[in-house]
């Protein structure tokens, strides 16, 4: 055997020298941003559980996966995928196709691809969450429906932008503030935007607390945001093992298509709720979710290769998202003025913004805002109805979309 | 009309101007009609809900009325504290010995270091 052969063969197989391929400087710039979102995880708390898992599966594709080089020792395989989505394929929606050309995280691909992850996550989401101030106050429904706003906006923006149907769809979801929703939605109808959909989406969920406020100042007086309200109604424990099951009945029967993820989070709901399951539930919240959520984010990240992620669409993407958060506060913000003018002044504007989702970082910046408005303010349990409101909403608007473009 | 459109939209092809606007606009829509609908929904079986509380509070009270006696709101007779005696208003032994407790419990202090006047509910 030469030796100066065979080290040779190793240097020119190795990633580093996928470096000087065609294309290969895509995944070191990819690498840089792995660290970089590693950093804002791991420094910044920037939604530290869900983006580290992410960062690291984008680090982890990018330093096996290279085009050109031996594809077999690569975590994530983009064109097995591409076939798998490819109607003329003899391989067309065939999963043994995939498990006989997978990597480790195609594997774990294949529970976002079927929608597994996002449902899971939103039964834990369902065990964790109370909704005693929605149903102590219902009209929190209506500020979680106008919180959309963004998803709608930006899905005509996007069309606006040479997207398709399906991709329009899929960016517009971002504005639900909803990352399993998003995951969820973009898997399904548009898995090529997966990786940057699903960055856009936590990102902007981190960064609420420096998009939401602005705009809550600019678009409320400061007369509405000292608005004190009055507590709500107390829920009793039977009104709250009721409903989850008349929302899965009344949702479901409206959109089919939210079954998975509507069904899961008020089944996490019931077990929360009902009382003879606390085994279940204190599983569902706990281990099932810290699972999932490990699965979620490294097989998110795996979907973000250079050669697929670096484009112009990502750019666009990134824009949309922000332009769709926007929109989406502005919506709650401006349904929640006009229930304040209805109730004479005795609801806070401020909680209409917690209406986009992101259970409860929006809901923290209005009782932020509230506070610094007037500090006996207290808004944080208001806010939590249109903030759980909002996950509802998204998971609609996903459930319409999907209906239009899923066909 | 709608099969068609529905159609279009479905081949994963640039939508029209129009069919765009027309889906944003009815998504929004649907949204909010189905928000609105639960909202409803919710406020109907709040509804049936307070009732059938109040219905039970009601037979609740007409059961224990008759057995329960009629509580004086003069003091009744001083429970022997361990350091005084305690007057006690509405409030039964027993309920009365857990507030000490709490209270001493609370405070790191053992209970016959404390001297209880008087305990009352509040109503």
């Amino acid at each position: 055997m030469n030796i100066l052969q065979t080290l040779q063969k190793l240097i020119m197989e190795s990633g580093f020298a996928g470096f000087f391929q065609n294309g290969g400087w895509r995944n070191a710039v990819m690498i840089v941003i792995a660290c970089f979102l590693l950093y804002l995880g791991i420094k910044k708390k920037f939604e530290p559980l869900l983006l580290v898992g992410i960062a690291f599966g984008m680090l982890l594709v990018n330093v096996s996966y290279f085009i050109g080089l031996t594809e077999a020792d690569a975590l994530y395989h983009p064109e097995i995928w591409t076939e798998f989505l490819n109607e003329s394929s003899v391989n067309y929606h065939s999963y043994g196709y995939i498990l006989k050309n997978a990597g480790f995280l195609d594997i774990l691909y294949i529970g976002v691809k079927c929608g597994l992850y996002p449902s899971l996550i939103f039964m834990g989401v369902g065990a964790m969450t109370d909704f005693g101030p929605l149903i102590s106050r219902p009209s929190s429904l209506i500020l979680g429906a106008a919180a959309q706003l963004g998803v709608f906006l930006a899905f005509f923006a996007a069309n606006l932008m040479g997207f398709t149907g399906n991709q329009a769809a899929a960016i517009g979801i971002i504005g639900g503030a909803d990352g399993p929703t998003a995951i969820y939605l973009t898997s399904k109808l548009a898995p090529e935007l997966l990786g940057a959909i699903a960055i856009a989406a936590y990102s902007y969920m981190a960064l609420i607390p420096m998009i939401q406020p602005p705009l809550m100042k600019l678009l409320t007086t400061k007369k509405e945001r000292e608005t004190v309200m009055t507590q709500a109604r107390e829920v009793s424990k039977t009104e709250k093992i009721v409903f989850p099951i008349i929302v899965s009945i009344f949702c479901i029967l409206l959109l089919p298509s939210t079954a998975p993820l509507i069904g899961c989070l008020m089944l996490g709901n019931l077990w929360r709720e009902c009382g003879v399951t606390e085994r279940l539930s204190d599983t569902v919240q706990n281990a099932m979710m810290n699972i999932v959520t490990i699965f979620l984010g490294i097989s998110v990240g795996a979907t973000t290769a250079g050669s697929q992620f670096l484009t112009a669409s990502t750019l666009k993407i990134v824009v949309l998202g922000l332009c769709a958060f926007a929109f989406s506060t502005v919506g709650g913000l401006l349904v929640g003025k006009l229930m304040y003018k209805l109730s004479g002044g005795k609801i806070n504007p401020l909680i209409g913004s917690a209406g986009v989702s992101a259970v409860p970082m929006a809901a923290r910046v209005s009782q932020t805002m509230g506070q610094k408005a007037n500090p006996r303010n207290f808004l944080l349990m208001h806010a939590m109805g249109p903030n759980v409101a909002g996950v509802i909403g998204s998971a609609l608007a996903a459930g319409f979309l999907l209906k239009v473009f899923g066909a | 009309m709608l099969t068609l459109f529905l159609e279009v939209a479905a081949s994963g092809e640039k939508l029209s101007f129009q069919d765009t606007a027309i889906t944003a606009v009815l998504g929004y829509a649907v949204v909010f009609a189905g928000l609105f609908a639960l909202m409803g929904v919710l406020y109907l079986s709040g509804a049936i809900f307070k009732k059938l509380n109040a219905r039970k509070a009601a037979a609740g009270q007409a059961e224990a009325a008759p057995a329960a006696p009629a509580v004086p709101e003069t003091p009744a007779a001083a429970a022997p504290g361990s350091a005084g005696e305690v007057k006690r208003y509405s409030v039964s032994d027993r309920e009365a010995a857990m507030i000490m407790a709490i209270v001493a419990d609370q405070l790191q202090k053992p209970v016959n270091e404390l001297r209880f006047k008087s305990i009352k509910e509040v109503k």
